[in-house]
């Protein structure tokens, strides 16, 4: 089954999960790619997702799986013909076969932007470096029946300060994403419970890349 | 750092309503542009990108060099909150920039219960509501759809209307502006010269005098204004403009699929239906073009669905010819195809049974109601037996859900005629166990009511509305009639159809009582989520307006009526001839088995009506 590296960005990111399998559908029949459909009483055509992405969050490394039908077509023009089906901040940045099992897929780079309006706090980067060096950092997330305090601390590989401007901090965080995954909106969370000076104005999130379990580059 | 629009879009429910950036978007270069258009509909994005009469004028006025048009739609609660909070103005999705600094506003209406988000989304706009507030030829607010119909409602804050079909008038309407802005002309001037475009309706040219008992006594045309506006038409839908380059929402809209408009006008007549009169007179599409434009729109859209939409499909001359190329192609591109407003007369098991090969979708019959005798009345020309026997095939073809629709409150109603309904239920229920080839699935049948609503430009405009308190009555009639548990039965709670009864045939002594129901929060009133009639009642308190006087007041054959201004085509004669016809329990045959002389036909010029 082939498979596509995509990024979501710019209005783009405000598609939900479910309207961009429905996007990229339509992307395919647009672009003459015929998918193959699912078996049943309904049948829908074979996309898939690796990681669903939560609304609001930009990603330059989203894998989607797929299967054509009818005679083969060159990935290279798989991925051209669909960047001209596509919508703006939707594009796709290679097409490969024979990609990795999913399951191997563990890790997850994020960036976390901390936005402060009256300028990033003082020390707001060594308060934040020493809360995630401790052992237990709690934070809720959303389970399927309701709330559920998580440790990040096991999640998380590895936390930096990557950039500090004037009302910007921008961690990096290198965790889980699969059972039990870590959402880069728990960092943030964390933060504003553990140090409420340190509360941001507004965060914004991006996926930079994903990785196996020893830190290799995941496709 | 993050703007405050970025910062309030992860916050919203389905933010994606609000960005623009879809498939399809038209984006022009603002240094080519003279004319910026902000086309608003008066709802939320998923129900206006559902509109193909929006598209078409999107579509339209794009087509026109030195025009931009973009789309604006109402925010959902959650969003005008925030833009609130935040003194965040509403703004067009293609640019993202403010509607206030947009040349034209206009309004596509297709239903009263949006005159408050007509009115919350002015003001989101920071645009003064009143057309005098506003004095120059900026923000100039013009509003066409089958509301403009009877537009007195909104007199006092739309500048002009625009009557009938878009596809022509509104490129005239578009082209003067142009030309009054490059050359400076007043407001007063604008509106003259728009007012000698034939279908343009400036209802500050005109005063509304009244009786002293409130009926209207007088409507004067001021500025040299016509006596009356007859409405637009296009004759000729094979070479009319229809977009195929259609945009793709990112998001799931209410009607998420291609449409393709398969003739205009109505041959039937159903004597309580607005758009069956008001958009006559028939002028159908070939099927070679539906065809041609179907695939072009499939091929550009992506999407995996199709509807063939018209006000009665089944009537479509074309539609064997049609479906016999579609089916095919569509079987083979894995699109759904289907054919909504099949009428269970000539319901055909052939077209049933192909449409089935792609899915199969549910029974819809609206019989609107219980008795042949009121049927006859209302000129529904559909019988006990043609619902039978369409759901008897059906049965036994495997199909097992059966939705029905009536209407509660029609003229020379009685209890009887309720107690039908239960009747042709029951009946409905037997035959399903005579026929039904798929047992175990059971049957579901769906029963629901509507209030009747008197509207403008049918042979019911006169017609008295029936209280609320007993509209409900006959509902919990009908109910205590429906034992089996197959039957699932719903009434709309009569506040809403009360208020629309109000508003289609309103008067200008409305327009405060609009903007006072806004001012009480009033908004998204066709959403249950929002609908409060309380504000409403307010409302009308505050403004000193009795709902009764549009409602169960009913208007008198001789009474001037507030729409008399405006011609749809069809002779207030024939309303007449209708009425009396009704009382009579006469039926008037469909158009295509002898021209009942509506007066339609007179628009035409260039073809004879193709009913």
């Amino acid at each position: 089954m082939p498979r596509a590296l995509f990024e979501k960005t710019g209005n783009a990111v405000y598609i939900s999960h479910l309207d961009l399998m429905r996007l990229l559908q339509r992307g395919f029949k647009r672009a003459g790619l015929p998918l193959t459909h699912s078996q049943g009483f309904n049948p829908r055509p074979s996309v898939s997702i690796a990681l669903p992405l939560s609304l609001g969050v930009e990603s330059r490394c989203e894998l989607l799986d797929f299967q054509l039908e009818g005679t083969p077509v060159p990935n290279r023009e798989i991925r051209d013909r669909l960047n001209e089906a596509l919508p703006e901040g939707v594009r796709i940045l290679e097409v490969y076969d024979n990609g990795r099992k999913l399951k191997e897929l563990t890790l997850l780079e994020s960036l976390v932007i901390l936005e402060y309006d009256a300028g990033v706090p003082e020390d707001a980067a060594e308060k934040i470096r020493r809360l995630f060096s401790g052992g237990e950092v709690m934070a809720e997330k959303k389970g399927k029946k309701g709330p559920v305090q998580q440790n990040l601390i096991p999640m998380i590989r590895r936390l930096e300060i990557e950039a500090c401007r004037d009302d910007t901090l921008v961690l990096s965080v290198l965790a889980n994403c699969q059972d039990p995954a870590l959402n880069p909106g728990q960092i943030s969370s964390a933060i504003s419970l553990y140090l409420p000076e340190l509360r941001p104005d507004f965060v914004r999130y991006l996926r930079r890349e994903i990785y196996d379990t020893n830190v290799d580059q995941f496709r | 750092m993050t703007d405050l629009k970025h910062r309030i879009l992860p916050t919203v429910q389905k933010p994606a309503r609000y960005t623009g950036g879809e498939w399809g978007e038209i984006k022009k270069d603002l240094k080519d542009v003279r004319v910026r258009v902000a086309f608003c509909f008066p709802d939320t994005y998923e129900i206006g990108m559902s509109n193909l009469g929006m598209r078409i004028l999107y579509g339209v006025m794009n087509g026109m060099e030195g025009v931009w048009c973009e789309r604006v739609f109402a925010p959902w609660g959650d969003m005008e909150e925030a833009m609130r909070a935040n003194h965040l103005p509403l703004w067009a999705l293609e640019s993202q920039q403010a509607v206030r600094d947009f040349d034209m506003i206009a309004f596509t209406i297709g239903y009263e219960m949006s005159y408050s988000n007509i009115l919350n989304m002015l003001d989101l706009a920071g645009i003064p509501l009143h057309s005098k507030d506003r004095p120059g030829l900026h923000n100039i607010v013009f509003a066409g759809g089958v509301c403009a119909f009877n537009p007195e409602p909104l007199a006092a804050f739309v500048d002009f209307f625009s009557l009938g079909d878009g596809e022509d008038i509104t490129v005239e309407i578009v082209s003067l502006y142009d030309r009054a802005k490059a050359e400076g002309w007043s407001k007063e001037a604008f509106l003259r010269e728009a007012a000698k475009i034939p279908g343009v309706y400036v209802p500050g040219f005109y005063r509304h005098e009244y009786h002293e008992d409130g009926t209207l006594a007088a409507i004067i045309p001021l500025e040299g204004a016509p006596q009356t506006v007859t409405k637009r038409i296009v004759e000729d839908l094979d070479n009319a403009f229809f977009p195929t380059e259609m945009i793709v929402p990112s998001t799931q809209i209410v009607h998420d699929r291609a449409n393709l408009e398969a003739f205009r006008g109505c041959i039937r007549g159903c004597r309580f239906c607005q758009a069956g009169f008001s958009c006559r007179p028939v002028r159908r599409k070939s099927p070679q073009v539906l065809y041609r434009q179907a695939v072009r729109t499939l091929e550009h859209s992506g999407d995996q669905e199709i509807t063939v939409s018209s006000l009665s499909t089944s009537d479509y001359r074309g539609l064997k010819e049609l479906t016999d190329q579609l089916i095919p192609y569509c079987a083979e591109q894995r699109i759904n195809l289907s054919v909504p407003s099949l009428r269970a007369d000539n319901f055909s098991r052939e077209l049933m049974e192909k449409l089935q090969t792609v899915r199969k979708s549910g029974l819809t019959f609206a019989p609107e109601a219980g008795t042949q005798r009121l049927r006859d009345v209302i000129n529904k020309n559909l019988t006990e037996d043609e619902i039978l026997n369409t759901c008897a095939q059906a049965f036994s073809g495997g199909w097992s859900n059966v939705k029905l629709y009536f209407m509660l409150g029609l003229p020379t109603e009685t209890d009887d005629d309720v107690l039908g309904i239960a009747d042709l239920v029951y009946k409905v229920i037997r035959v399903w166990k005579e026929h039904a080839s798929q047992r175990k699935k059971g049957l579901r049948i769906h029963v629901a009511t509507a209030y009747f609503v008197p509207k403008p430009h049918t042979p019911f405009q006169w017609e008295k509305q029936i209280t609320p308190q007993e509209y409900l009555r006959r509902c919990r009639l009908l109910k205590s009639h429906f034992y089996s548990r197959s039957i699932e039965y719903d009434y709309h709670s009569p506040d809403l159809s009360r208020l629309e009864a109000v508003f289609a045939r309103g008067d200008r002594r409305l327009g405060p009582v609009i903007e006072a129901a806004v001012r009480n929060g009033a908004r998204l009133d066709g959403w249950d989520e929002y609908f409060n009639y309380a504000k409403w009642y307010d409302a009308f308190r505050e403004c000193g307006v009795d709902e009764d006087f549009y409602t169960v007041r009913g208007y008198d054959e001789g009474e001037l009526l507030p729409w008399d201004t405006i011609d749809v085509g069809v002779s207030k004669e024939f309303l007449l001839r209708e009425r009396r016809r009704a009382y009579q329990q006469m039926v008037t045959p469909d158009c295509r088995h002898g021209c009942a002389g509506c007066g339609a036909n007179a628009l035409l010029k260039e073809v004879a009506c193709d009913a």
